[in-house]
């Protein structure tokens, strides 16, 4: 299964740290989300990018995580040279992301 | 008492049509426009140096047009950061339209004190490792993230329109619930919690429905007539956020909780100039459709430093772009950025940095598997940055010589230039700025 079929997300920018929220839909999958969505995982999806570092958040009563992604922005919005300067699409692409499927 | 508290704009070029839905049908107590991105400041204080006049947002005598009579009529009052470098002269701008509408009393203040570029020669910056006085001529701008204290003393005075220039973007919704309330300024949890109402607000559409769309899995009723949001807001601090019935869009738990991250990194620590907010431990409720109670913000004292934005020229970008399609495209595309980048070395452009891509193949994701099949089209792009606003050039005149003189096929050539403004940043203790207001009446 994919991300994206239990999870949504948003993605913001400050300097050249991206922060992406993944919140599961359906607080059944709460439980797997926190458990397989960790740190390295989505440092490995993000390494083309440059990041250096990624820390994760847990809000569980919002069956939300938010990962933030230092060096992600290839300098950040006012002069990094990628067409989406603020990286707005990167969340989409970690959506995209294949999770064992439970039981 | 509930103060009733609208986004009438969450960035420089957001859409009017909803502000003025709230300001015509809101029953608002307070309109709050957030216009000023992080480099917009460095960009307006280049303009006021050529024009000492200028230096505010461009769309401010649209918006105000729009809004200010039906503001009026309700008894809606603005605050807005759209002051940018030059706040005295926005208002100034502001007391002109009023003249013309035929709005008389109407008192406009102007925030200053945010401007620190005078004292920051020594302030060490994190993204470039030196201090702003290492920049010489290429520093432009200098502006602390204000809190709450000059825009609350406007209100207190009775202003009926607040411009700022630099605040945080929350203090502009925190400041009209301080002044309404008389929140202490060590009460932490109230300060916390109108942070939290202003975190929520202040991108307007993007906790409406904007900014969400995602058809099949999140769809979103009339995105095109999206409405911007409000809040009812409690004298404890939580608040019910909430739309105009007959607009567009949604609030529900999940736009809101996707705001609610936007753009924070701990979530128990939100550094703001008055107070560190705490959101980890906020919960959403929905109490009606498009009504959600928001509850559990929290706060606790500030650093008692401010976020310093300092703007410098950093060199030149230049980028060209053009399509190919049809079997073979993704080749014919590489070949294109081989060409481009042997032609700039062999004319021993100075660059800093450079990418090519393929627009629909590799440009914002990763790089494709190759087995997935070829796209019937892209677009290939290149940009470099460089110092010198003449070598930027030559990267569309490289790309656009692509038509004669590159791969089969090439169309749609396009390029541009622009100065890099780019923005550092650094802290100064809170006191080394002293925010004023100064009212103009109409």
């Amino acid at each position: 299964m994919k991300l994206r079929d239990i999870a949504h997300a948003r993605t913001g920018d400050k300097g050249d740290t991206s922060n992406i929220a993944v919140i599961a839909y359906d607080p059944a999958d709460w439980p797997q989300l926190e458990a397989q969505l960790t740190e390295d995982l989505v440092a490995r999806h993000f390494a083309r990018t440059g990041a250096r570092e990624v820390t994760r958040y847990a809000l569980p009563q919002l069956c939300a995580l938010n990962f933030v992604i230092r060096g992600a922005l290839a300098g950040g919005v006012t002069r990094s040279l990628a067409l989406d300067a603020h990286g707005k699409c990167l969340g989409a692409t970690l959506l995209a992301l294949e999770l064992p499927s439970v039981d | 008492m509930t103060i009733r508290i609208g986004a009438g704009a969450g960035f420089a070029g957001d859409r009017i049509e909803p502000a003025i839905d709230l300001a015509e049908r809101g029953d608002l107590d307070f309109l709050v426009f957030e216009c000023l991105a992080e480099r917009t400041i460095a960009l307006a204080q280049q303009a006021k140096l050529a024009d000492p006049a200028s230096g505010y947002d461009r769309m401010l005598e649209r918006r105000m047009r729009a809004v200010l009579a039906p503001c009026r009529r309700g008894g809606t009052r603005i605050v807005t950061n759209m002051g940018a470098a030059n706040p005295r002269a926005a208002a100034e701008a502001v007391r002109t339209i009023a003249r013309e509408l035929g709005l008389t009393d109407l008192k406009v203040a102007a925030v200053t004190g945010d401007d620190v570029l005078d004292r920051v020669a020594g302030l060490h910056l994190i993204e470039t490792n030196c201090t702003a006085g290492a920049l010489g001529d290429k520093l432009v701008s200098a502006n602390a993230y204000i809190g709450v204290g000059a825009i609350v003393g406007a209100l207190d005075a009775g202003a009926d329109v607040v411009i700022c220039g630099r605040a945080s973007d929350p203090s502009l919704f925190l400041a009209p619930l301080v002044h309404s309330f008389g929140w202490a300024m060590d009460d932490w949890t109230r300060l916390g919690r109108g942070t939290l109402v202003g975190h929520l607000l202040e991108c307007a559409a993007q906790i409406t429905g904007g900014y969400f769309a995602d058809p099949g899995h999140k769809d979103v009723p009339d995105l095109a007539h999206v409405g911007f949001p409000l809040a009812e807001v409690e004298a404890d601090g939580n608040a019910i956020l909430t739309k105009l019935e007959g607009t567009g869009g949604a609030v529900t738990r999940a736009t809101c909780t996707e705001q609610l991250l936007y753009e924070i990194h701990d979530p128990s620590a939100y550094i703001q100039p008055d107070v560190v907010a705490d959101f980890s431990h906020v919960t959403f409720e929905e109490i009606g459709p498009d009504r959600i109670a928001v509850r559990g913000g929290d706060g606790r004292a500030p650093t008692g430093k401010l976020k310093v934005s300092v703007g410098y020229r950093d060199g030149w970008i230049g980028e060209g772009q053009i399509s190919y399609a049809g079997p073979g495209c993704i080749a014919r595309g590489r070949l294109a950025i081989d060409i481009v980048r042997d032609r700039l070395r062999a004319r021993g452009a100075e660059i800093h940095e450079q990418r090519g891509e393929l627009i629909g193949y590799n440009s914002v994701g990763s790089e494709p598997d190759p087995a997935i099949p070829e796209p019937p089209e892209i677009r290939m792009r290149y940009a470099a940055r460089c110092t010198s606003q003449e070598v930027a050039s030559s990267i569309a005149e490289e790309v656009e010589g692509l038509y004669l003189c590159g791969p089969s096929g090439g169309g749609g050539a396009t390029g541009h230039v622009r100065e890099v403004v780019g923005v550092a940043s650094g802290l100064i203790p809170t006191d080394d700025s002293m925010p004023v207001y100064e009212i103009f009446e109409a």
